[in-house]
């Protein structure tokens, strides 16, 4: 027998923890199908951070380590100066890289620490039930934006990937989403990206997936995939906002 | 080998070099900036690794990093800085990592002063961190000690696998004395636990955590810390105790304060009392036995800090109704005289001021 599809070496055996109908898992199989596919898994070290993914260092089948809220720029920033020959990666929301995190994951770009980043923004805090984040769009409610979200008294979505591409030396930033078989095939192109430019020490990369939350944003899962393509696209545009200096690869 | 003038912060780096530390992470903040400007010349010489983090947040979090990845890693800062380390410290203790913290202490609270002080005694023994766990306190009273406990902080940081402090007063830092610093690297013990990316070869993952949602595995591990510190207590604990024997009066200091403790011994001498000193040399592991040992023949006991009185509370604890105890301070940066310390055992034997419980 012919053996035509199986499980990513790259992922443990051990269930999600995520809701169903949220697009995580399907980024952590990208994460994983990537490092296995370009040879690094046995090489490579996760650094998992607060909020939803908070486990993925049961998920991935690598070496791992837990951060604090945040710091997980910070984290590996430790563990790569350590071994700069190891791949590292961390995997973080958008509570904890934009918003208390802001400062580690600026000023790791800003080192251009050859690290990558895969940054999930889902517009919302899920672990904790659905707070506003940093990234929340304009009226869209929460529970403790209740009656929207108001720029005067709260701000503007925080565009990241953008924020980040303005830093001269930063390797490779790309912003994709997970809302469709065909954005989902080019969110892979981008991670492969991403562990590509580390792998050749060109520094620091990001990948922002925008992803669905549809137990926070109250909505059924179809609904939730059609949120991100018609009301986070148009505020988080996709694209590449740091090119590769020898070109992205496909 | 002979000795050669240095100041503390910098004899401090250069002993953390020659130990063996790997991988430094630091801030600016006065006083303890030649550390890490002696760190940001000499680390890169060696091949090891420097970073001036964005933070001290930043800095304990590089550090939890490269010590989960097996690394012999420090970081350095004072007082409002060491605040900020302690979410870092605290993730550290829980995850079971041994690293080196060194704390050059000036005044607070808050921004306070860049002068010397003693009152981060609470913050370095007790902990700003959440969660049930203790960091080893080692207390230096000399560039030179302050050079030995640092590379001696990388020994029990790696022996027992937790936050090591060496908590030196920014006299130590900024003055200069002789000092002769051992050059031999510490032994490198096998980090089999390490999440350094050879999970692989080890046919394993390894997984540097400080998460247990299980609440009967959350305690499990809060028990294995705490026999962790008992055998740190029984082994590791250490004090210096000078004219104990048969004195009938005692001063308790650590650090600056136990410096001038010795010339308010020598000036009582000679005023015909005798008086001895208990200097802790761990503020944790704290040596309570020792003090009860010590002190169980004397009448009175004066506890002579650069605080409003903290470590105070604790010798209370140990002595409350047993021997007389008072207590002697001054803050703001100012340090007291030998001869302060002297008047303050005259007027205090017969009445001791401080009250236990603010």
């Amino acid at each position: 027998m012919t053996i035509i599809f199986k499980k990513t070496e790259g992922l443990t055996d051990k269930n999600f923890s995520y809701c169903p109908g949220c697009t995580h898992g399907v980024i952590h199989r990208l994460v994983a199908e990537v490092l296995e596919e370009l040879h690094i898994l046995d090489r490579s070290i996760a650094i998992a951070s607060v909020g939803c993914s908070v486990f993925s260092y049961e998920y991935f089948n690598t070496d791992a380590l837990q951060a604090a809220h945040g710091r997980a720029p910070a984290v590996a920033t430790g563990v790569k100066r350590l071994h700069p020959e190891k791949i590292v990666f961390t995997y973080q929301g958008d509570g904890d890289l934009a918003s208390i995190g802001a400062a580690e994951i600026v000023h790791a770009a800003n080192r251009n620490e050859n690290i990558t980043v895969i940054f999930v923004n889902n517009a919302i805090y899920g672990m904790t039930g659905g707070q506003m984040a940093p990234t929340t769009l304009l009226d869209q409610v929460t529970t403790t934006t209740p009656t929207g979200k108001d720029a005067l008294t709260m701000g503007y979505p925080l565009k990241m990937s953008e924020m980040l591409a303005t830093i001269e030396h930063v390797a490779y930033i790309e912003r994709v989403m997970t809302a469709d078989i065909k954005s989902i095939r080019q969110t892979k192109k981008a991670i492969r990206n991403a562990f590509e430019a580390q792998i050749n020490n060109e520094g620091f990369s990001m990948v922002e997936v925008l992803s669905s939350c549809n137990v926070g944003w109250k909505m059924s899962p179809v609904e939730a995939l059609t949120f991100i393509k018609e009301n986070m696209q148009p505020v988080f545009p996709l694209g590449v906002y740091k090119e590769r200096k020898h070109g992205t690869s496909n | 080998m002979s000795k050669i003038l240095m100041k503390g912060n910098e004899a401090i780096a250069q002993a953390a070099i020659h130990a063996g530390c790997e991988a430094f992470f630091g801030y600016p903040i006065t006083p303890q900036n030649e550390l890490i400007e002696h760190m940001a010349k000499h680390m890169p010489r060696h091949g090891r690794v420097f970073v001036q983090a964005e933070s001290e947040v930043a800095a304990i979090n590089m550090v939890y990093g490269a010590a989960g990845a097996g690394g012999l890693v420090m970081t350095s800062s004072s007082s409002p800085g060491i605040a900020l380390k302690q979410e870092g410290i605290s993730y550290c203790a829980g995850a079971e990592l041994g690293c080196v913290i060194v704390a050059i202490s000036r005044s607070g609270p808050g921004l306070g002063g860049i002068l010397p002080g003693q009152a981060d005694y609470h913050q370095a023994v007790k902990g700003g961190g959440n969660g049930d766990y203790r960091v080893i306190v080692l207390a230096p009273n000399s560039v030179q000690e302050a050079a030995d406990m640092v590379q001696q902080a990388f020994v029990l940081a790696q022996k027992y696998r937790n936050p090591v402090m060496v908590l030196a007063d920014g006299v130590i830092g900024q003055m200069m004395e002789p000092v002769e610093i051992s050059k031999t690297p510490i032994e490198i013990l096998p980090k089999e636990w390490a999440a350094n990316g050879n999970h692989q070869q080890r046919q394993h993952r390894n997984i540097i955590n400080s998460l247990y949602l299980n609440p009967n595995e959350l305690e499990a591990h809060n028990r294995k810390l705490m026999e962790k510190y008992k055998t740190i207590a029984a082994n590791e604990t250490q004090v210096e105790l000078i004219n104990v024997d048969h004195a009938e009066i005692g001063i308790i200091a650590y650090g600056t304060s136990s410096r001038i403790s010795l010339a308010a011994i020598d000036i009582a001498k000679s005023q015909g009392l005798d008086v001895g000193l208990i200097r802790l040399k761990t503020l944790w592991p704290f040596p309570y036995k020792e003090i009860l040992e010590a002190t169980k023949h004397m009448k009175f006991v004066l506890v002579a800090e650069l605080s409003m009185g903290q470590l105070v509370q604790d010798v209370k604890g140990v002595l409350n109704n047993i021997v007389k105890v008072g207590y002697y301070g001054r803050a703001g940066g100012n340090i007291f005289q030998p001869e302060e310390l002297m008047e303050a055992i005259q007027t205090q034997m017969k009445e001791p001021e401080h009250d236990y419980y603010i």
